[in-house]
């Protein structure tokens, strides 16, 4: 028997294969896409409401709280959806179907892991149109092409970081309902201590720096910038109170946390798929 | 020719040995069984062989192959069925082998009959199109087992593939092994039923306790044991101390060894007697003389189960309910957990 060495078109055959399964998967339970839609119009509509007769010098360099709001709930979304991509696996974990993967040739067990980012990216990438799309016909604008270049490399830093910490955790803790646990532990927290509900400059100094250090900031201020027609990557993003970052810091910041995260990550991922 | 060779294996999990010191040798083409109680350690050296956990100690090798420092290569040869059965069940059956087919990186042009071929092979073609979810045991098992046989595996290793199975699944499983392994693939396959063991394994190794207690080919190891067995019953329902007494009697009585109580048969007395054409009258005296009377006394053949009860003292039976209380099935689950 021919025996195989390492091939990127089994590479390609295997990852193909994992990530049509989760995507066949979401066709037949399509309700994690539909609510990942729907949650963040509904906070659209809502919070916009709360917070439209909010003083104009509350949000720099926007016009409206929608506007200031759009940014904030696109990343919001795609940090929802990627921390909960270690779920699949989990549950694969849990009732043996992780087995079938293990038992099988795969060429490199990596493609386990990159399905679930090319899962989660594109998905994260549906609802961030559907939520810009709704955000442009209440009024709020659309990126032009150089921003939504910005919007997209962001996103696929952001959900490459969280995935590959939710996949680490779907391989360290012991069943889902702690990995469950975790996500509503974390998420909500997270939102409110990063500039995704107000700028840095409305909240308590204290607040401002720990939102100035969150991942989840360096995220969203780029985005909202992404809506300004002269966005250029120098353009100053945030306000931090260790000093002001432009887009292109915002964004190298958030690029070196995802290759740390899975520079961090690999060891255990290697222990556990091999 | 020896295909697959298992030395001096060992797992430990945390103070428990699961499998300690196991020597096993399988020729190419032969079905090999594996019989034991359930916790005997049939499924971790299933798992082992299967490149899903690796030894504490010792090797194995398959067609010459280092499990352990080629898995991948060893993963080309082998199919594995688990004794869980883990399908999407989202996916419809030809779903789940089309992905599963994607795995093992079969070429498009073969992939789709492959499938059909087990389709029509496992009787599979009036439900494999709806999804895995609404199967029934019988359905999952051969959907499972087509799974593991798309790449076509030198070696086939299934952990208990017709636990809880209706008959009808139960014989389109047996047949399709027994044609598998005419046309020599080696299987290997686990099962706490006897009577599954003594039809299909050309070669038998009883495992208790993590150790090899016996090995050979099933007709060898009954015809090992040699004389009748008989059973006996001086009562339909004796008390343990009866039955001890019976057996001190039937201890002095020439031609009669291996007494062994069967307390799953109402503490009958099993053994085996030589064939000797005066032995039941000996028998009758002897026990008239301690006031027992011969309930009820049965010949047969040698089992599979007989070998096991002479080589532990207890029936397989037995020791499935030893081990039931004994197993903490949450903590092997998790264990079992990557």
């Amino acid at each position: 028997m021919e025996l195989k060495q390492f091939n990127f078109l089994f590479l390609y055959q295997e990852t193909f294969a994992l990530t049509k399964r989760l995507f066949i998967q979401l066709k037949r339970r399509p309700s994690t896409l539909v609510a990942g839609i729907l949650q963040p119009i509904i906070w659209l509509f809502l919070f916009g409401a709360l917070f439209s007769n909010a003083p104009k010098d509350f949000l720099p360099g926007v016009d409206s709280y929608g506007n200031f709001l759009g940014a904030g709930l696109i990343v919001f979304t795609a940090f929802s959806g990627a921390l909960n991509s270690g779920l699949p696996l989990m549950f694969d974990r849990e009732f043996g179907f992780l087995n079938r993967l293990l038992v099988a040739p795969l060429t490199s067990r990596l493609s386990i892991v990159l399905s679930s980012f090319l899962y989660i990216t594109i998905l994260s990438f549906i609802q961030s149109i559907a939520i810009m799309f709704i955000s442009y016909l209440l009024g709020y604008g659309f990126p032009e092409f150089f921003g939504l270049g910005i919007v997209f490399a962001t996103l696929i830093l952001l959900v490459l970081f969280v995935t590959s910490i939710s996949l680490c955790l779907a391989f360290i803790l012991p069943g889902h309902i702690e990995l469950i646990a975790l996500i509503f532990v974390v998420n909500l927290p997270l939102l409110f201590a990063s500039t995704a509900l107000a700028p840095i400059s409305f909240m308590p100094a204290w607040l401002g720096w720990i939102a100035s250090f969150n991942p989840l900031t360096f995220a969203i201020e780029p985005i909202r910038v992404s809506y300004t027609s002269s966005i250029n990557l120098d353009f100053i993003a945030l306000h931090a109170p260790y000093g002001d970052l432009t887009c292109r810091n915002c964004i190298s910041l958030l690029f070196i946390l995802t290759i740390s995260s899975l520079i961090v990550i690999n060891p255990l991922l290697n222990k556990k798929l091999n | 020719m020896n295909y697959i060779q298992i030395k001096n294996l060992s797992k430990r999990y945390f103070d428990v040995n699961a499998l300690e010191n196991i020597n096993i040798k399988i020729s190419k083409g032969s079905l090999f069984g594996l019989l034991g109680p359930n916790g005997a350690g049939k499924t971790t050296l299933l798992k082992i062989l299967a490149t899903l956990i690796s030894p504490d100690d010792g090797k194995v090798e398959i067609n010459e192959i280092d499990l352990v420092k080629k898995p991948r290569q060893i993963r080309e040869l082998i199919g594995y069925v688990a004794q869980e059965i883990s399908l999407d069940k989202i996916l419809t059956g030809r779903e789940l082998l089309d992905f599963q087919a994607d795995l093992y990186h079969i070429p498009k042009t073969k992939k789709l009959q492959r499938i059909q071929d087990l389709i029509i092979k496992l009787d599979m073609e009036d439900w494999i199109d709806r999804k895995c979810g609404t199967y029934s045991g019988g359905m999952k098992r051969r959907i499972d087992l087509a799974a593991g046989l798309l790449h076509l595996p030198k070696v086939l290793i299934l952990d208990e593939p017709t636990v809880g199975l209706d008959i009808e699944s139960r014989n389109i499983i047996w047949d399709l092994l027994k044609n598998l392994k005419d046309d020599g693939m080696t299987i290997i396959l686990s099962s706490h039923y006897l009577n599954e063991i003594d039809y299909l394994a050309d070669t038998v190794v009883i495992i208790n306790d993590g150790k090899v207690i016996d090995q050979g080919n099933p007709n060898y190891l009954k015809s090992k044991l040699g004389g009748e067995r008989i059973s006996l019953k001086v009562r339909e329902f004796s008390s343990p101390e009866e039955s001890e007494k019976v057996k001190e009697i039937l201890n002095k009585i020439d031609g009669i060894r291996q007494i062994v109580i069967n307390s799953a048969q109402g503490y009958s007395l099993n053994f085996i007697a030589e064939k000797e054409k005066d032995f039941l009258t000996k028998l009758k005296v002897e026990l008239a003389f301690s006031k027992f009377e011969i309930f009820s006394l049965t010949q047969s053949q040698p089992s599979l189960d007989d070998v096991y009860l002479q080589a532990t003292g207890k029936t397989l039976q037995d020791a499935e309910i030893f081990m039931a209380g004994k197993r903490d099935l949450k903590k092997e689950s998790k264990q079992s957990m990557r």
